[in-house]
């Protein structure tokens, strides 16, 4: 029989060794169905630090991973940490993207430095209105936001696709249902010569210190702590528990909407309905594995991203399945959420009939 | 009463993290016999309870349960359904009720198979039914729990355990939600029952009760057991000085002049879905230097009272003015900027946000004090400055001021909210059930904390199902009963009593 007591205090050592610890068994783990598939380990895992370390364009190219990931991570830390159950990431990530691609590809015409933040204002606008519509259902109404954000998904893929075969499509793109690419003006900067890495990553940080400072620093951080953590002590003590909500809502959407604008303006250039592959999703767990702290995002999402890059090198360079590279990627999962399980709980087995 | 042991807790210790909440605690029970557990709050009592009933596991020490033939068996710790299955009920000082059931079908839970659900209801409401009759508590069955008050909860709490057939009983403070009547009736009964065999451990604050219902009396101090007397030895200043270590002051209460209306409701009327939630056009004044206590039953109006004043409801018909000004915004914001100050019913849901830090809990009121915050950021200094002044004024005891507020002890969150409540110089002091759950020395520090606001000017409203606290703080008590006011002229608890119950005496 085993028992699960909270700690009340996790120490340090703990927080920090036990993600680490817990990475490292999924990697053993993730020995089994490598070895079943006929694969030297070793060269395996060399591989996989290859494709992660191996070079500066791997290098690179996980960070450029890892952007999405930091802003829907993000997006997802501020709505939970009010207790706002924001599932529709995805959904905000492509509103973003379809807010860029709209202002971006011609109709205003102005050099980078007028253009670039217009995009990324109208894209974090159009996110922050996609988590705004239903937080507004759920303190008018009472609708709960996990189904309304998550079924807000699917319709706005569907209203994306029609967008992409009609007024967004390139008249030049071969028939392919692809938007007109972004002005060369409003394209974000790249941060290194023939890399594909871009300026998003920066403003990506910039987002998370910010977040990080308006958390903990701030009255509007220490109000959406207050409502999270019990919204009818908050309730009761004058602070406004609905507009708190919607001022989550409202930067949760735009962080989601930024990495649909950081990836179709930082990297792609162009919108296509696959330009997310679950980026919004991802964020729920880089943001659950980092603990709800938006400095941690930073961490979880560069580990999602290694593991993710990492493993899809190793399985072109090795010649197996690519469906390992997904088993790797979710052993990994697995095993660190249940680390800090394991960080936040003592556990303690009790034999039966023991006093 | 026979001399045949039935529980032994032997060498009993638990801690949390630093904290030792109890410390090598020994305590036995003899068939048939009334223990009652004493001590402050924060001395160890429900941790101990929590031990035995299997909800925590002790870091050491053992149990031994007598069986129906009366030998003793140690008791698997650390699993609700061995305590459960030995013989052992515990009603909880929190209630551990599932709102979105019925009072039956919380009573039953956990007791009856799911298959032979249906067969089963008819034969357990008429074994209710049978206990209701017998013990004098009396719940609605087919409500759901979350409609009913406090007061009936707690009553389905009681009925759920002795439906279980117990042999022993542990009553976390049963009787904070009762009338007094109420409570002898449920004294009474126990009493009877204890003839049949029942042993039972009674954990409360209220010496009267203590001294009058049971056979001996265990006292705890900081997690030890430091005294045990039986009860025809002992006297109530004797155990208060073992409880706390010394005697507890008497709260002096000078006479005074009423000042100015500070708190006026003209012909309010409060709906809501609950019809025992709800105020019908209530007339009230509490004045400046005044504190007015509403005597009642649980769940005859006083929670649409209080969060009417808290700012949580809005009155369908009828004014309300502080300091004669008229109230059109009902929000507990703007009601806080009016100067009325709330220590609320439920100081665990309403009162504190657990997770946070104590000195956070300090300033979730005043956030946009230019003293908090300068153009949106926290003054941290001045926060950690002000925090560290109002332990020490009020006496916030704890791990300190960064720790999380669940961390504190019952009394310790009520000094918490005190501290943040009389900060602010409030001019109505909204107190509802101020002392419920606290031991004495923290009782009587409300007590003196609301008397210091009344002689500063402020009016208090003291809402409180404890007559004898009604009785010693207030200047004028006024009876609520199914929604309605009824000034009491008199302070005799007997006529009042009767009030309470809806008999206009």
């Amino acid at each position: 029989m085993i028992r699960f007591e909270p700690r009340e205090t996790p120490s340090r050592a703990l927080t920090l060794g036990v993600p680490v610890a817990s990475a490292l068994i999924a990697l053993l783990l993730a020995a089994i169905p490598l070895a079943f598939a006929g694969a030297n380990i070793l060269e395996a895992y060399g591989q996989m630090a290859k494709g992660i370390f191996g070079s500066t364009f791997a290098f690179t190219e996980m960070l450029t991973r890892a952007t999405p990931l930091i802003f829907t991570g993000l997006a997802a830390t501020l709505a939970f940490r009010a207790r706002l159950w924001n599932i529709g990431a995805e959904g905000q990530f492509y509103l973003g993207a379809m807010a860029a691609v709209t202002v971006g590809t011609g109709l205003i015409d102005a050099p980078g430095i007028i253009l670039i933040p217009i995009i990324l204002l109208t894209g974090a606008a159009a996110g922050a209105a996609g988590m705004a519509g239903p937080a507004y259902l759920k303190t008018r109404f009472g609708a709960d936001e996990v189904v309304t954000t998550l079924l807000l998904n699917f319709i706005i893929l569907i209203f994306l696709q029609m967008m992409l075969e009609g007024p967004l499509k390139d008249p030049m793109g071969m028939g392919w249902p692809q938007s007109e690419p972004i002005l060369d003006a409003g394209m974000l900067p790249q941060l290194l010569p023939r890399m594909r890495i871009h300026a998003g990553l920066i403003i990506a940080l910039i987002a998370a210190v910010i977040a990080q400072i308006m958390l903990s620093k701030t009255v509007w951080g220490f109000k959406l702590r207050a409502v999270g953590e019990n919204a009818a002590a908050a309730l009761h003590a004058g602070i406004g528990v609905k507009r708190t909500l919607m001022g989550a809502a409202v930067v949760s959407g735009a962080l989601a909407g930024l990495a649909g604008v950081s990836e179709v303006a930082g990297l792609k250039g162009y919108l296509t309905a696959d330009l997310s592959p679950g980026f919004g999703y991802t964020g729920i767990v880089v943001a659950m594995l980092a603990g709800l702290s938006p400095i941690g995002v930073v961490i979880s999402a560069v580990f999602i991203a290694s593991v993710f890059v990492g493993a899809d090198s190793m399985s072109r360079a090795m010649g197996v399945s690519s469906y390992l590279a997904d088993l790797v990627v979710a052993l990994s999962l697995i095993c660190v959420l249940i680390g800090g399980f394991t960080a936040r709980y003592r556990i303690l087995i009790v034999r039966k009939g023991a006093a | 009463m026979t001399n045949h042991l039935v529980l032994s807790l032997n060498n009993l210790s638990k801690r949390f993290g630093t904290i030792v909440a109890n410390d090598a605690v020994s305590i036995e029970l003899h068939r048939g016999e009334v223990l009652s557990l004493l001590g402050e709050n924060g001395a160890g009592k429900t941790t101990l309870m929590n031990m035995l009933f299997g909800h925590y596991l002790p870091d050491s020490g053992t149990v031994d349960v007598a069986d129906e033939a009366g030998v003793m068996w140690p008791l698997t710790l650390g699993h609700p359904q061995a305590a459960l299955a030995a013989g052992i009920g515990m009603v909880h000082q929190h209630f551990t009720l599932a709102a979105n059931l019925s009072a039956l079908d919380n009573i039953l839970l956990g007791s009856e198979s799911l298959l032979s659900w249906r067969q089963n209801r008819h034969a357990a409401r008429a074994k209710i039914l049978g206990i209701m009759d017998r013990s004098g508590l009396t719940a609605p069955l087919d409500e759901r729990v979350g409609n009913l008050s406090v007061g009936e909860r707690q009553r389905v709490e009681i009925l759920k355990a002795l439906y279980h057939d117990v042999r022993i009983l542990v009553l976390d403070e049963p009787t904070a939600v009762l009338t007094p009547q109420e409570a002898d009736t449920l004294f009474e009964n126990i009493g009877a029952m204890t003839k049949d065999g029942l042993s039972v451990i009674f954990i409360s604050h209220k010496l009267r009760e203590v001294l009058a219902f049971s056979n001996r009396i265990a006292v705890l101090r900081h997690g030890k057991k430091v005294g045990e007397i039986a009860t025809d030895t002992a006297d109530e200043t004797a155990i208060a000085r073992l409880m706390v270590g010394a005697d507890t002051p008497a709260v002096p209460r000078p006479a005074m002049q009423p000042g100015a209306p500070v708190l006026a409701l003209s012909g309010v009327t409060v709906k809501s879905d609950n019809a025992r939630n709800s105020l019908r056009a209530v007339d009230l004044v509490v004045h400046g230097h005044e504190v007015v206590g509403i005597a009642g039953v649980s769940g005859n109006g006083q929670s649409a009272l209080a969060a009417l004043i808290s700012g949580l409801a809005t009155p369908d018909q009828g004014e309300m003015s502080v300091d004669g000004i008229q109230i059109t915004r009902f929000n507990p914001q703007n009601l806080l900027k009016v100067g009325i100050g709330r220590i609320p019913e439920d100081r665990h849901h309403d009162g504190v946000i657990g997770a946070m830090s104590v000195s956070e809990n300090l300033i979730v009121e005043r956030l946009s004090d230019p003293d908090i915050q300068k153009n949106g950021f926290l003054r941290r200094d001045a926060i950690r400055a002000h925090a560290a002044q109002l332990c020490q004024d009020y006496d916030i005891r704890g791990p300190g001021p960064e720790a999380k507020a669940r961390l504190l002890s019952g009394g310790n969150i009520q000094k918490l909210i005190l501290a943040r409540v009389f900060e602010c110089s409030p001019r109505l002091i909204l107190a509802n059930q101020p002392t419920r759950g606290l031991d004495l020395g923290a009782a009587s520090e409300v007590g003196r904390r609301l008397l210091e606001a009344r002689h500063r000017g402020a009016g208090v409203l003291l809402i409180s199902e404890d007559l004898d606290e009604v009785l010693a703080l207030s200047d004028r008590i006024i009876v609520i009963h199914d929604g309605q006011l009824i000034e009491a002229d008199t302070k005799d608890r007997a006529a009042i009593g009767l009030m309470m119950a809806g008999e206009n005496a």
